[in-house]
């Protein structure tokens, strides 16, 4: 396991971001906009009226387009961790490949048999049936979520599962505490709901198009009202699970809230960092101060992510270095610990291989009080510990401040179209085309936290991405990832292309 | 229940799973046969058009059923999926490129503004149908003839051949594997479209649809011959009651004769296929696609079961044998079998829908005014 090439770890690293990000581009609005079609047409179900319909078919044309390339970006990350993380895939693949293999049963053939329907079947089901078809690809998409969100919240905070040294992997104990586990719930329903704001932010922003422009006002108007108040609903939620998100990072992920907060000294009822110039000099354990300029609002950072006061939440600095008043152990120590634990387990291999069953079960023994430190046997040193703070907090704040921002624009769009004054407020309108853009930003800077605050783990505290790759070569990773950066930008350029011919073109019969 | 199963048994149902979804992507390629033969059978703009909105509807089908065949792969023998995604990383690679740009093709090629123009699009569906067609079946062809790689004490993986997986390509076996599978995905093609298309006043169209059903099955002809007589004469891979990896003379020969239900699936299987042509080809029945496709499962059970049962590794290694991969050691713990196992239990239920959906929507055949009508239509 010595002699890691970390250019190639990188350049995996790289390509994984790329090919997610490349896909973030397109599931949020699948997941938003497959509901909202629903929406649409139950209405048209419910009032008959052609209305709908015509407006129904054309989200779901837009919907069909955004599809297709979620669906060609999307098969890339499913064998993406065989292909760079193959390691990986050894080690945790008894617990992670079950949800995979479940997103895939349960779901996308939900997905793939009513797409058919829905956009094909108009004329050859009965009004009902395409109804349930169009619910059941929303189910669908959403269902997909799921179970690869419950993947991923594993990897965030992996239990229901135990080391097996016989098959070096981690193996499932209990399938219920992997599916239900707090962080799983929280990634899950933050995710979702989010992603339903980006896809009204998406309606909103075209339907404010066609108002700006005069055209289509009637669908226009309709469109907002429907996307406005799910906008709405789903900031609710967003604001509900956001927190819910950042209490579980307390207790399962300290490091990533630490980073994403910037907080280097733990306190007792820590403040929040509202805004802030991060201090790209500072290094943890020095007495820099993290930020060039900030603004705290005391105390809340600490009420938030312990949800009381008089609560020590860590900074960076204690758990690099440890924290004896507050019983946190040193990441030096740690990886002391964990280079023990690898020792033992690969004298024990060694042992059991030669057939001596007196020296396997010593190392076994020696290995077993060190074990739950395996993962840390793989880094070098305690600063290796700390993700990068500036994207961490950068990401995270902005995130936050777009949310609430949405928030506003819901609000306003839904209460402007009520009214009727939409048309008159072009000062809004401008801003309901621009939010779009927005909410990608905001929903890609939320993976941004999630993911790289992770570092350097793939699996918190287990697995560390150095230790999680393929032994190919970074050639071959650095070629893959200029074919795919190459080949969806392609695809991009044509969906954006294809995807604003028909949004000029408007409905149908219009 | 399934939790009180042993381990060997729960390892042997996942394999049986596992192959059968990988039989039944085998019969959808129905979808990347159509795509090959859309330049030949296809004259006119409106009967291209056909051919595409004709598989349209179910390209997507196929598509899940190779992510399934991959996500169940790697819940249930994730030792072969790490092995072998990572290890023949290129040949892995250029298969998922042609599946990623045929999943736009049919959305993208007749929207306007669409960058790279419908022939673009269409070549991407060329592409799918043969390269990618053609390197699956290079890819299973290694269960059989093996692949290069070694795994330390940590079960990670060193690709020993330096074209990482693309060698596959260059074995007579493999390639005749991979060729079979691409005439066999036309062969099917044709009986699908021949079945779900309307050739009122385009009867023409049907003619050479009907003929390139009978014209790929004798180009399929020799691979097939190829790929029998060398299955049935080549030395392959076993394992000792030790748990020992060696070379068995004529083993796959052996296992046909030591698991006759298998031999019989396989003949079956062929002669189905066979008469899905007669039907299509040489009589005016449009039922073929069903005899095709329930012989290319038939089939493709008997290639996976010959390669993964009576002690005989599915992955094996030629460059270290005893590094080869078999269903026992390869798979998951017995409490991930046992999970997958309930979650398997609704796979009746996923195939029940599908079935109804698929026969609710073909319950009338496609036909070119209903095309021409809808403006949505690819």
């Amino acid at each position: 396991m010595e002699g890691v090439d970390l250019s190639m770890v990188n350049w995996a690293r790289y390509q994984f971001a790329l090919t997610a990000m490349y896909h973030w581009l397109f599931v949020p609005i699948t997941l938003g906009l497959s509901l909202l079609c629903a929406f649409f047409e139950s209405i048209y179900v419910r009032t008959g009226n052609e209305e709908w319909k015509r407006i129904t078919r054309f989200w779901m044309t837009l919907f069909g387009i955004n599809f297709a390339i979620g669906v060609a970006t999307g098969i890339i990350m499913e064998f993406e961790f065989g292909t760079n993380w193959s390691n990986y895939s050894w080690m945790v693949g008894d617990i992670f490949g079950a949800p995979l293999a479940i997103e895939g049963i349960v779901a996308f053939f939900l997905e793939a048999t009513f797409f058919a329907v829905m956009f094909f079947g108009w004329d050859r089901v009965s009004k009902g049936f395409h109804l349930f078809s169009t619910w059941m690809v929303a189910i669908g998409s959403n269902l997909s979520a799921l179970w690869i969100l419950v993947a991923n919240g594993w990897m965030q905070y992996p239990v229901g599962m135990a080391f097996n040294p016989d098959t070096v992997r981690f193996e499932m104990q209990n399938f219920w505490e992997v599916l239900f586990s707090p962080v799983a719930m929280a990634k899950f329903t933050h995710t979702t709901s989010t992603s339903f704001m980006v896809g009204s932010l998406f309606v909103i922003a075209v339907a404010s198009w066609y108002l700006l422009r005069g055209r289509h006002e009637e669908m226009a108007r309709k469109s907002i009202i429907v996307a406005s108040a799910f906008g709405l609903l789903s900031t609710f939620y967003v604001a509900i699970t956001g927190d819910e998100s950042a209490y579980v990072n307390a207790s399962k992920q300290p490091m990533k809230l630490a980073a994403y907060e910037g907080l280097y000294k733990g306190q007792i009822d820590a403040p929040m960092t509202v805004f802030g110039i991060v201090n790209g000099d500072k290094k943890p354990g020095d007495n820099q101060s993290p930020f060039l300029m900030d603004v705290k609002i005391p105390g809340v950072l600490g009420l938030l992510s312990t949800r009381s006061f008089g609560n020590f939440l860590p900074g960076i600095d204690d758990l690099v270095y440890g924290n004896k008043e507050q019983n946190i152990m040193s990441g030096a120590e740690k990886i002391r610990l964990g280079k023990e634990a690898l020792r033992d387990l690969t004298a024990y291999k060694k042992a059991k291989k030669a057939g001596d069953a007196g020296a396997a079960e010593t190392s076994l023994a020696a290995f077993k009080v060190n074990q739950q430190h395996l993962g840390y046997g793989f880094l070098q040193k305690p600063e290796d510990l700390v993700p990068p703070v500036g994207l961490s907090f950068y990401s995270f704040h902005l995130m936050v401040a777009l949310f609430g921002f949405f928030g506003v624009v819901f609000l306003l769009f839904l209460l402007a179209a009520r009214n009727g004054t939409l048309l008159a407020r072009r000062g809004l309108l401008r801003i309901g085309v621009l939010s779009f853009a927005l909410g990608m930003i905001g929903s890609q800077a939320g993976w941004i936290v999630a993911e790289v605050g992770r570092q350097p783990w793939a699996i918190q505290g287990m697995l560390p991405v150095s230790a999680a790759t393929t032994n190919i070569g970074a050639g071959s990773v650095q070629a893959t990832f200029f074919l795919f950066l190459a080949v969806f930008t392609l695809l991009l350029i044509a969906e954006i292309k294809i995807m604003a011919k028909q949004i000029n073109i408007g409905p149908e019969g219009a | 229940m399934i939790g009180s199963l042993s381990t060997a048994l729960l390892q042997q149902i996942w394999w049986i799973l596992a192959s059968i979804v990988g039989s039944l992507f085998l019969a959808l390629t129905f979808v990347q046969g159509g795509q090959t033969l859309l330049w030949q059978v296809a004259r006119t703009d409106i009967e291209k058009r056909l051919v595409i909105n004709s598989l349209g509807r179910k390209w997507e089908l196929t598509f899940t059923t190779l992510v399934l065949f991959g996500g169940a792969l790697f819940a249930a023998f994730p030792k072969f999926y790490s092995t072998s995604f990572g290890g023949a990383y290129w040949v892995w690679i250029l298969i998922l490129f042609t599946f990623v740009v045929q999943a736009v093709s049919y959305e993208y090629r007749a929207k306007p503004d669409n960058l790279l123009g419908a022939g673009t699009y269409e070549a991407f569906l060329f592409l799918n149908g043969s390269v990618g067609i053609l390197l699956i079946g290079a890819a299973v062809g290694t269960f059989f003839t093996g692949s290069n790689f070694t795994l330390n004490d940590f079960n990670q993986v060193t690709w020993t051949h330096p074209l990482r997986g693309v060698e596959a390509a260059f074995s007579v076996f493999n390639v005749s594997l991979g060729l079979f599978l691409v005439f066999n995905a036309r062969v099917l093609g044709s009986m699908y479209l021949v079945n779900n298309l309307d050739f009122q006043g385009i009867g023409e169209f049907e003619q050479r649809l009907r003929k390139a059903c009978l014209m790929n099955l004798v180009y399929a002809l020799p691979f097939l011959l190829i790929v029998l007589v060398s299955l049935l004469t080549m030395d392959g891979f076993g394992i000792d009651p030790a748990g020992k990896v060696s070379i068995v003379p004529a083993k796959y020969l052996g296992n046909l004769l030591a698991m006759p239900v298998v031999l019989l699936l396989l003949l079956a299987g062929l002669v189905l296929v066979i008469w899905g042509v007669v039907l299509t080809g040489l009589k005016k029945s449009t039922a073929g696609i069903w005899f095709g496709g329930l012989g290319t499962v038939l089939v493709g059970l008997a290639v996976f079961f010959t390669a993964g049962f009576n002690n005989t590794p599915f992955y094996p290694s030629k460059v270290d044998l005893q590094s080869s991969l078999s269903i026992y050691n390869a798979s998951s713990s017995h409490f991930t079998l046992t999970a997958m196992s309930y979650v398997a239990l609704t796979i009746p239920l996923v195939l029940a829908y599908i079935a109804y959906v698929w026969w609710l929507m073909d319950a009338r055949k496609l036909t070119s005014a209903e095309i021409v009508a809808d403006s949505k239509s690819y």
